[in-house]
């Protein structure tokens, strides 16, 4: 396959951004879309040009560190599918591709398609846990739990944080991130003692990171590579609502 | 490669007495710190995964300060997040026999006789306490009806004592440990420093006392000082460019403290995992593991004649070899992970390998299908058949998968002794970063158990032992500024080579030289090839390597260089230890060592040691052995037929 990549390149956090053209040859349908981007970084490389800098690390879909926003739609057009797992079988032979990093203000460019996702980790920080301490927990079997809840808290669990629900959102909202964590732990029985205030506790800290308030656009679960449903957005709301009620 | 032998190692500061005794008399005997001075002492964990995010949090919670760093944007990144099948623990939770003597004696024989005994027996003791710290923190284990906790049985065993949560444990486990980190963080108690790379420790008054870091967002080179320094910063299987690791997974924070003085032990210790999915192309950047839980039901098979080209579904049963079950009927398609990996290497050497260039056998779901139907079969599995058919474009539940075995996991690691402590006084080794306790050998479902055993519950005691002595006062400028200027001297070396070649062409290049010539199966020969190519493919990347751009940037080409640097001289080592221990055992199968049935042939009368080897500035490695006993579980040809 021939393609023609339109990639946004940008040196550092206050520099101005540009699209650049790419043009790459020889591309295996079985390559991944970041195999297909080491190709043309190694060729960046010998032509004494900068590569192209992008997060990856697992490459299996899990660790949550690739993103990007391809043809306009985060991690690619194919659903549930993070960008390493996106495979160029799924691309027309001579296409034109746009590689663009996630936008959003909580998540400023640090370099071409890399951004600094941290306020995730204020936002976990604010009450995204149970909190035990090593080494004095009970038997494993002394708290029962209904299967159904443990898949369903299991389900939201699986949140990769990889940030395409805030670039996708016409808001910059962060709240399927959030509500996947607040679903996963007030599913439990663990998670009861400390969960209306988790609710509210991080649901503020989002806030406060600047990023926008949910509009029930859907916009998120449409590319969650996790499919992450919008329920836990209302599980979200219900619990920070009775945590202001009180 | 020459070296010479050293003095051997016969204090390991594990206790005597009964082996179940050990681990509460060693608890009992380590100093205690209070609360008021832990305020005053300083630790440094570097890595985030399962083994250093759960140390970091646990250290943070007892009241030291904490520093932890990782290469990641965040440390829920790390690679530990990746493990799919579940984590060990001798709960006995189903009655089926098992127990903490059991676990133990299954990974001493599964390790192939090369782990300590002490080491293990604590391990699986701890094993239950980390179920029970997990389900606290609201990790969700899979359960039944009846809102127990369910398990699997996995790879090497025959009881049932694997929980899991889906294909997913290892991230669940991890976000556990993540958010207990997190906790720390907000609490204070934990300084987190992310996107940095660790490039050195720092040594003086013969004791770790601190790391060089690199701030990876700007460049900047940092000092960072301490009162104890925890490394857990993962294995080294990358080594082989192509394995299942993440890409940034590397052996440079060891390494480095290797060149420190740190002792290197087994550093030939490879695990192949028999179920990963086949190479496809030149291009391929990693490869992806499928979880060994698979083969609870899926059967593994190749065609009985070569070169068979027919469709799966076009050979009848009877033309098929189920050779796992053929040639090990107790264990059938469960056999660990080193047979099920020779296995397949032996009937695709014959010529019966499937799919491109005949490197695969078929896992076949066929019988499962058929037997509890398609949708418990897409209930256990499906988020892996999902996988399955990303990568290949190939839909497992109409057609067999095909696996081939790939680099998974490095038994090798720093040297440590009981109390996870390296050579170098105040530096500590835990999780996959260290060798302690898998042998020659990892069960499945036991790389999990051992980072949590090792960061919450074993390293917090007995750092303590070494901290009560602290704080250790002011640290020497003179040790700070050499290993600054030695951090600085390579990475303006890397910069300045200007050649014609990517890190990543000569990190592909040794890649394919160690698996061909220090894989899965090995001989004096391919050794000795490996040990005169590498220091030429040395010699050129440091003529050759062009690395673009500045010191002062994000700059992933530079990071790479100087972690395949670094992967250069671990290889030569590998491939040392290799040659020298003319025996199979584990992963490690030398051809010159089998039996009449083609089985691994282990040598207990020259081989029951650790090796762990000494850097030395000349180039001539110091091999110190340390003699492994075996009071408890007696050393036996492995069997699994």
């Amino acid at each position: 396959m021939n393609l023609t990549l339109r990639v946004w390149r940008q040196s550092g956090p206050s520099d101005d951004g540009r699209m650049v053209t790419y043009k790459v040859e020889d591309v295996s349908p079985d390559m991944s879309f970041l195999e297909m981007l080491d190709v043309l970084n190694e060729r960046l490389i010998l032509e004494g040009d900068d590569p192209i800098a992008f997060d990856h690390d697992c490459r299996e879909g899990i660790c949550g560190m690739c993103g990007m926003v391809i043809n306009g739609v985060a991690h690619g057009e194919q659903r549930a599918t993070t960008t390493c797992q996106l495979h160029m079988r799924h691309f027309e032979d001579g296409a034109t591709i746009t590689i663009e990093p996630w936008r959003a203000a909580p998540f400023p460019v640090v370099k071409d398609l890399v951004v600094d996702r941290s306020a995730f980790d204020r936002i976990i920080q604010a009450g995204g846990f149970v909190s035990v301490p090593a080494g004095s927990a009970p038997d494993a079997h002394s708290v029962p739990v209904r299967k159904e809840d443990a898949d369903a808290a299991f389900d939201a669990a699986t949140c990769i944080g990889c940030g395409a629900c805030v670039a996708a959102c016409p808001n910059g909202s962060a709240s399927l991130f959030t509500a996947a964590k607040i679903t996963h732990l007030s599913l439990l029985p663990q998670g009861q003692p400390e969960r209306l205030s988790r609710a509210k506790a991080m649901v503020d800290q989002m806030d406060a990171e600047g990023f926008g308030g949910c509009t029930n656009t859907g916009e998120c679960t449409a590319v969650c590579p996790k499919g992450i449903p919008l329920e836990t957005i209302a599980r979200m709301n219900s619990d920070y609502l009775k945590a202001n009620a009180k | 490669m020459k070296y010479t032998e050293g003095s051997e190692i016969h204090d390991t500061k594990a206790p005597a007495g009964p082996i179940e005794e050990r681990w509460e008399k060693r608890k009992f005997s380590a100093k205690l710190v209070n609360p008021a001075n832990k305020r005053k002492l300083t630790v440094i964990v570097v890595g985030t995964g399962l083994a250093g995010g759960s140390a970091a949090a646990t250290l943070g919670e007892l009241g030291y300060n904490v520093k932890s760093f990782c290469y990641q944007d965040t440390p829920r990144r790390a690679h530990s997040i990746a493990a799919q099948g579940g984590i060990n623990a001798a709960k006995n939770y189903r009655g089926d026999g098992d127990s903490i003597y059991r676990l133990f004696y299954d990974t001493v024989k599964g390790g192939d006789f090369r782990a300590r005994e002490s080491n293990v027996y604590r391990l699986a003791q701890v094993s239950v306490n980390i179920i029970d710290q997990a389900v606290a923190q609201g990790v969700p284990f899979a359960r039944e009806y009846g809102g127990l906790l369910d398990t699997r049985s996995f790879g090497g065993a025959q009881v049932s004592r694997t929980f899991y949560a889906r294909g997913q444990t290892g991230q669940q486990l991890l976000l556990g440990a993540y958010q207990a980190l997190e906790r720390q963080i907000a609490a204070g108690t934990v300084t987190m420093h992310t996107r940095h790379e660790m490039l050195d420790v720092i040594v003086a008054d013969g004791r770790a006392r601190g790391v060089i870091v690199r701030d990876m967002v700007t460049g900047e080179i940092e000092r960072h000082l301490a009162d104890a320094v925890v490394l857990a910063t993962g294995g080294y299987g990358n080594v082989f460019f192509l394995s299942t690791n993440a890409k940034g997974c590397n052996t440079t924070a060891i390494w480095r403290a290797h060149e420190r003085g740190a002792y290197f032990a087994n550093p030939c210790y490879t695990q192949i995992h028999p179920t990963c999915i086949p190479v496809s192309g030149e291009y391929q950047s990693k490869l992806t593991l499928m979880s060994e839980s698979l083969r609870n039901d899926g059967r593994v098979w190749v065609p009985l004649r070569k070169n068979d080209t027919r469709a799966p579904g076009d050979i009848p049963d009877d033309e098929r070899d189920y050779y796992l079950e053929r040639i090990y009927p107790a264990f059938g398609n469960l056999v660990p992970r080193d047979i099920a990996s020779r296995a397949a290497k032996n009937v695709c050497d014959e010529g019966r390998g499937v799919g491109p260039g005949g490197l695969g056998v078929y896992l076949d779901f066929r019988d499962a299908i058929n037997r509890l139907g398609r949708d418990a079969v897409e209930k256990k599995y499906g988020n892996l058949f999902e996988m399955y058919e990303r990568i290949t474009g190939e839909n497992p539940y109409d057609v067999p998968m095909r696996i081939y075995p790939a680099v998974h996991y490095t038994m090798g690691g720093l040297w440590v002794d009981y109390d996870l402590q390296s050579t170098i006084p105040g530096l500590f080794v835990i999780g996959e970063a260290n060798f302690s306790d898998h042998g020659a050998n990892r069960l499945g479902a036991s790389a999990l158990m051992q980072g949590l055993a090792d960061g919450y519950f074993v390293l917090p005691t007995t750092i303590g032992d070494y901290l009560a002595a602290g704080p250790f006062g002011d640290v020497d400028d003179a040790a700070i500024a050499e290993a600054e200027v030695k951090v600085r001297n390579k990475i303006d070396r890397l910069l300045s080579v200007n050649g014609t070649r990517t890190p990543d062409s000569f990190h592909r290049e040794l890649g394919k030289l160690m698996w061909d010539y220090c894989g899965m199966e090995r001989t004096e020969e391919s050794l000795r090839k490996a040990l005169e190519r590498i220091p030429e493919l040395r010699e050129e990347f440091w003529q050759n390597v062009k690395v673009t751009g500045t010191a002062e940037e994000l700059n992933q080409v530079l990071e790479r260089a100087g972690r395949v640097a670094d992967f250069f001289d671990l290889a030569e080592l590998m491939c040392l230890d290799a040659l020298i221990r003319t025996e199979s055992c584990g992963g490690h199968f030398r051809a010159e060592s089998q039996d009449a049935d083609g089985e691994a042939l282990r040598d207990d009368e020259h081989f029951a040691h650790v090796s762990a080897w000494e850097f030395s500035p000349s180039g001539e490695p110091v091999l110190h052995k340390e003699p492994l006993e075996y009071e408890y579980v007696k050393m036996t040809q492995r069997s699994y037929k």
